[in-house]
């Protein structure tokens, strides 16, 4: 099977820093990729040089099998890649229909055709079975946390995307959200998306992830399928970049 | 849509919004009690303040005076309606009052020394504030120096430039009788009900039509009852309104008659129906608030945030100059003093009474106008008590004090409540 996103040999520097060396990543169509790794391992690096935010220095991004270029957020935004930032980026004063298609709004003309924008937005979250939002002409202000972060993932769902990057989704939320958000994340990756988490948490992790990545001080120390590893296996893992017979062999990729 | 329809997430998602009176009127409590009270403290104000002059001074509930009210709150009121942009993006325009008097120096120029028609001089003077406020909306979003700065350097600069206008002083008389008419002619009684029937026909059609058509794809609409209770209200007051404006007012009828709507009033109107037109529906307006709410977001989503911003401070300034041309108008003439002393802060308070934050990311034209309402009963009140400017002074000041007090205390409690 072909990754749906592939990243080969990614490596970045900021001034004497290297950040990221030689770094490889997959992520399957239909499933939860997650990606570990301790604070300043290059997690965050990772994903903006994927969302076009940072330029890589050097390595391959392939999309679908073909090698592509990612300049901007607009041309990932294109190839059908959409990153959920930890701040999600959402206005406070609109509705939740207003922020789903916030940039991209649909027109009649020159007025918003605000009609077929709600009901593509409500089709969207009840695809997602959302059911924890009263209306969807609710101010975001007036949403928990885990509604919040629901909004900004049926935001990037909207736009027929493939490939889903999200930034510690539930680093923020308390324990029924985080059930809530991570039921979400699971459902959009059985409907076909190709799911990357980023997260700290390791119940979080093997709840929802179908594969681990493992970046460690900038390199890749392990990629692996989550039913073969054990919760210890990971943390050894994300803290020293090896356990047992995986992960770097005296600190390089073997 | 078929399949959707049966994914249990769709009854919930739907269910709490069937909007109906007593359902509006419930989340139109909760919202206030929230903090999020929009234009009702403008709209209370009013009340208290016009009873309070009706009891004080019986000359104010005179037709005459009725109609004055709507003359004398023109230009602040327009002025206001534009600041409302500015004031969207968390900005502000200090110099809105002398770009207004700078552009009403050019309207004067141009009909007097240069002697073009009434159409050139007002679109000159139009122009004028386009380009006023594209180098203000430059110098902000651009170069990045805080909008207070650069409007205050504007504030300062721009009375300088009305000075030079006016040859260091002069009173520009007036004579074009176009330009005249918009403050101080009014129009035919029949006109004032044939403009009052499309108004609300229009308003009707347009409520009827958005809920058939949301009715029509399966959207939450509102019911006919509450769309009747709307047109009515509308109805009622504004036939209220034509009415007296429609009442002899003359002092001594047999000599001239004066009734009528006056023209500033459909000015007014046709203004601020298009601009709530593009803050509300089209995707200018849409940014406005994104921009206003969370630039970085706004940003991201890929709006071109500085051309919001230059684009505000454009239609700000626009509005100053339509304000001014409707303050030359009213005064016949224009002199150094035309858009200066209290203009502006009236305009502020007028935008943020009415409900306006200073905050950025909330307020409606409406709001402008109701506030401008608020100011001229203020102005027009006082004036009839016999007190002099040093009171209306106070007054005023203390007034937007309170509005930006109720405002920022109103955030403070949406805060609380988790509504913001």
């Amino acid at each position: 099977m072909t990754p749906l996103l592939e990243l080969r040999g990614i490596d970045k520097s900021f001034g004497p820093v290297q950040v990221l060396h030689d770094v490889g990543l997959s992520a399957y169509a239909g499933e939860v990729t997650a990606l570990v790794g301790d604070n300043g391992a290059g997690k965050s690096t990772l994903v903006k040089c994927v969302g076009g935010i940072y330029p890589v220095d050097a390595g391959q991004l392939l999309f679908d099998g073909r090698e592509v270029h990612v300049h901007s957020p607009r041309d990932a935004g294109e190839l059908g890649i959409e990153i959920v930032y930890q701040d999600l980026a959402l206005c406070d004063n609109l509705d939740i229909v207003q922020n789903m298609f916030l940039g991209r709004e649909r027109k009649n003309g020159l007025l918003l055709d605000e009609d077929s924008m709600e009901e593509l937005a409500e089709r969207t979250l009840s695809e997602l079975s959302v059911r924890t939002v009263k209306s969807i002409r609710q101010q975001v202000s007036s949403l928990s946390g885990g509604q919040r972060q629901t909004v900004a993932i049926a935001k990037a769902v909207l736009w027929n995307s493939k490939v889903v990057i999200l930034d510690e989704p539930t680093a923020a939320l308390g324990v029924a959200q985080t059930a809530q958000v991570l039921e979400l994340v699971r459902r959009l990756a059985d409907t076909g998306l190709a799911v990357v988490l980023i997260s700290h948490n390791m119940n979080d992790v093997f709840a929802v992830s179908d594969r681990i990545a493992a970046l460690y001080l900038g390199r890749m120390a392990a990629q692996v399928r989550t039913a073969d590893v054990t919760h210890a296996q990971v943390v050894e893992l994300i803290t020293s970049g090896r356990s047992g017979d995986l992960g770097l062999k005296n600190g390089v990729t073997p | 849509m078929s399949k959707v329809k049966e994914l249990p997430g769709e009854a919930i998602v739907t269910a709490a919004q069937a909007p109906s009176v007593r359902n509006s009127l419930a989340a139109y409590v909760q919202r206030v009690r929230g903090g999020d009270m929009g234009s009702l403290p403008a709209v209370l104000g009013l009340g208290v303040l016009c009873t309070v002059f009706a009891v004080a001074r019986p000359s104010f509930v005179t037709a005459i005076n009725f109609a004055n009210l709507f003359t004398q709150g023109a230009a602040v009121t327009l002025i206001a309606m534009g600041l409302v942009f500015v004031l969207l993006l968390g900005e502000i325009d200090l110099s809105a009052g002398f770009a207004s008097g700078v552009c009403a120096a050019v309207l004067a120029v141009t009909l007097t020394s240069a002697g073009l028609p009434w159409y050139v001089c007002m679109l000159a003077a139009v122009l004028t504030g386009v380009l006023i406020g594209t180098t203000l909306g430059t110098l902000v979003a651009k170069v990045g120096i805080p909008s207070f700065v650069v409007t205050l350097a504007g504030f300062l600069a721009f009375q300088g430039l009305v000075l030079v206008l006016v040859d260091e002083g002069t009173n520009i008389s007036i004579r074009d009788d176009v330009v005249i008419a918009i403050a101080n002619r009014n129009l035919a009684p029949w006109l004032g009900w044939a403009l009052y029937a499309v108004c609300v026909a229009v308003f009707a059609a347009v409520q009827l039509r958005r809920a058939h058509n949301r009715a029509g794809r399966g959207l939450a609409a509102d019911p006919l009852s509450l769309i009747a209770f709307r047109v009515g209200a509308l109805a009622l007051v504004a036939g209220a309104a034509v009415f007296v404006l429609n009442l002899e007012r003359s002092r001594n009828p047999a000599l001239v008659s004066l009734t009528g709507v006056p023209i500033v009033v459909p000015v007014i109107l046709a203004l601020l129906v298009v601009w709530t037109v593009v803050l509300r529906r089209t995707a200018f307006g849409r940014h406005l608030y994104a921009v206003g709410g969370n630039a970085e977001a706004a940003r991201r989503a890929g709006i071109p945030v500085d051309r919001i911003k230059i684009m505000a401070f454009v239609i700000c300034s626009s509005m100053a100059a339509v304000g001014g041309i409707v303050a030359a108008s009213r005064a016949s003439s224009v002199d150094p003093n035309t858009g200066g002393s209290s203009v502006l802060l009236y305009a502020v308070g007028a935008a943020v009474i009415g409900g306006t934050s200073l905050f950025g990311g909330k307020g409606r034209v409406l709001d402008a106008v109701l506030g401008g309402a608020v100011v001229a009963v203020i102005e027009n009140g006082m004036g009839l008590m016999g007190y002099g400017a040093s009171v209306k002074y106070l007054v005023t000041g203390s007034v937007l004090l309170l509005a930006a007090g109720v405002d920022a205390l109103a955030r403070k409690r949406a805060a609380a409540t988790g509504l913001r």
